[in-house]
């Protein structure tokens, strides 16, 4: 009976390490321009941060599940050069315990998912975290490919994760369906809206942050499959039309016969 | 060139994406001659034979619902069996999962979020999709054997192009996920936000969680979806999933209407991809005037009502 009970208090204090993908993008306001014949993102002036799904829903709930746990461990992995290493430390700050730098420039989704996961199969992660989607290329497809050369379970996107007895319980928003699921590790998770919220560094984690050894790893090269060639702006919005707030039966007449959405 | 697409169901009915890529495919293989193919799953073999009407010249029928692991193994048997060059999937849930697994699995290109038909350039495809999201476009090439496109849902309408189809059954042995569903709820009668084509949103103008009813009032009548702004949904006001914009959801429905929502630029990344925008809103100053089609200056809760009259007169009419 005391063994028994041991046991199943065993399972729920199992240490999980916890690995978190974190992506460097743009800062939402920033201007998009281009150079080179509009083939590359001009990055001159632009303020890079750590892309927010990644940080505040996956990065910050790995924490809250190591705290909760009281034990284990949670790394921060990025794929990028030298220049990247001060918005790394970031996650040491808010919490994270190791940090990786994969030495290579982001070139497509699957060079940057097949460097992850040569990483991963190297290490002992119960658990690979990614933010849903990067709000620079906008791609979302990182996770999945991921899961895939692990030969790992995905759940995409989300909102909700605990850890309950050893095992993982989520809750993934699907457009009208809600579901309920429960998982075994390992297992690649797509962080989405809900999950956790946005930590602010305390005084303590940024002097952590400063003396956190980045541990750089040289990838074996992977050939991008696919190329950007060419960038162009959206056309230019046409002039709002004004509609007078006691006419809106003049709204719905339009929606309907010039724009034809209704 | 042979061509694959992944023909989505729902309640034995073929979802409105399944349409969407068999008119994607139909319209790429008529530019470069070659067959299309569905694979399909959950619907009888009757029902399933009305993919032709849109193009599809054989129909792999699958037995059961597979889950994404099985689906992404299907299609990768499916490809290699039937000599396929490219496949056409929606970029929505279930896409997300299987596109980009079987391109890792077979090294094949993918593209995903296609706002257009690919061009063709020496056996390389060129697709434009939306990057920096929705402040520019990005032009993407692939040029590996197999190649894979995952279109950006609602970017394509459903055309009858009819041909001669038949439908097989189709059996590879598939995996089965260890993921346990333990619950599924559904929100009864709601429209789903990521694939709705109308979406009534509104944000903190509208006070408190009590006056939603003039916004679902509205978006019954006109069969939308109900969305929010990020505020809205911290406060508790509205569900997550309800969220539009940088941190949430990005939608690109057919008319977006945003009613209180001042239109922070994190709003309009998730937002700015719709084809016609209304902004209701008191304050003339509201930034979302300038990314709208059509916009009124006014107190929501005296124009909405009047709005959904009139939707409903419309409705009654016609």
């Amino acid at each position: 009976m005391l063994t028994e009970q041991f046991l199943l208090l065993g399972a729920s204090f199992l240490p999980m390490n916890i690995l978190v993908c974190l992506s460097k993008v743009p800062d939402t306001t920033s201007k998009i321009s281009f150079t080179d014949n509009n083939t590359r993102f001009n990055t001159q002036g632009v303020q890079f941060i750590l892309n927010p799904s990644d940080e505040w829903y996956a990065l910050v709930r790995a924490i809250e599940i190591k705290e909760s746990l009281g034990k284990g461990s949670v790394a921060a992995v990025m794929v990028g050069g030298a220049e990247d290493d001060s918005l790394l430390r970031k996650a040491v700050a808010i919490g994270a315990d190791t940090l990786y730098r994969i030495n290579a420039q982001p070139q497509d989704a699957y060079s940057v998912a097949r460097m992850l996961a040569d990483f991963i199969k190297g290490q002992s992660f119960d658990l690979v975290m990614t933010g849903r989607e990067t709000i620079d290329y906008n791609g979302g497809e990182v996770p999945a490919m991921l899961a895939e050369l692990l030969g790992w379970e995905l759940v995409s996107p989300v909102n909700k994760l605990d850890i309950i007895d050893g095992k993982v319980r989520i809750e993934s928003e699907l457009g009208a369906l809600t579901e309920v699921l429960e998982c075994d590790l390992p297992l690649v998770v797509s962080a989405a809206k809900g999950l956790a919220d946005q930590r602010i560094p305390n005084m303590w984690g940024i002097r952590n942050s400063r003396l956190a050894v980045i541990h750089v790893i040289e990838p074996s090269p992977v050939a991008p499959l696919t190329r950007i060639v060419k960038f162009d702006l959206p056309p230019a919005k046409g002039q709002v039309k004004m509609i007078p707030a006691d006419q809106p039966e003049l709204l719905v007449k339009l929606l309907h016969e010039e724009a034809k959405v209704i | 060139m042979n061509i694959l697409i992944l023909a989505e169901t729902h309640h034995g009915t073929f979802r409105k994406s399944a349409l969407e890529a068999a008119t994607y495919a139909r319209k790429i293989a008529s530019t470069v001659s070659g067959k299309v193919l569905a694979l399909t799953y959950g619907i009888e073999a009757d029902h399933a034979a009305s993919l032709g009407e849109y193009g599809v010249d054989e129909v792999l029928l699958l037995s059961g619902e597979p889950d994404p692991l099985g689906l992404t193994e299907a299609m990768a048997h499916a490809v290699k069996e039937k000599n396929i060059d490219l496949a056409v999937l929606a970029y929505n849930i279930v896409g997300r999962h299987v596109a980009p697994r079987l391109s890792a699995r077979l090294e094949a290109g993918l593209i995903s979020g296609a706002i257009e038909l690919p061009q063709w350039q020496n056996g390389t495809m060129l697709v434009r999709k939306n990057v920096f999201s929705g402040k520019a476009i990005a032009t993407v090439e692939c040029s590996t054997p197999l190649k894979i496109l995952a279109f950006a849902p609602n970017s394509t309408q459903p055309e009858k192009s009819p041909v001669h189809t038949a439908v097989v059954s189709y059996a590879p042995p598939l995996p089965v996920s260890r993921i346990h569903k333990v619950e599924v709820r559904e929100k009864k009668g709601e429209v789903s936000l990521p694939d709705a084509e109308i979406v009534v949103s509104a944000g903190r103008g509208l006070k408190g969680p009590e006056n939603w009813g003039i916004v679902e009032d509205l978006a019954r009548a006109l069969g939308a979806a109900t969305a929010c702004s990020r505020p809205v949904a911290d406060v508790g006001w509205r569900p997550h999933h309800e969220h539009v914009g940088q941190t949430g959801l990005t939608i690109r429905p057919n008319l977006y209407i945003a009613i209180g929502i001042s239109g922070a630029i994190q709003h309009l990344a998730g937002v700015n991809q719709s084809k016609v925008i209304v902004v209701i809103n008191k304050d003339p100053e509201a930034p979302f005037f300038k990314a709208a089609d059509y916009g009124i200056v006014g107190d929501a809760f005296e124009v909405v009502p009047k709005i959904t009259e009139a939707v409903r007169k419309l409705k009654a009419s016609t």
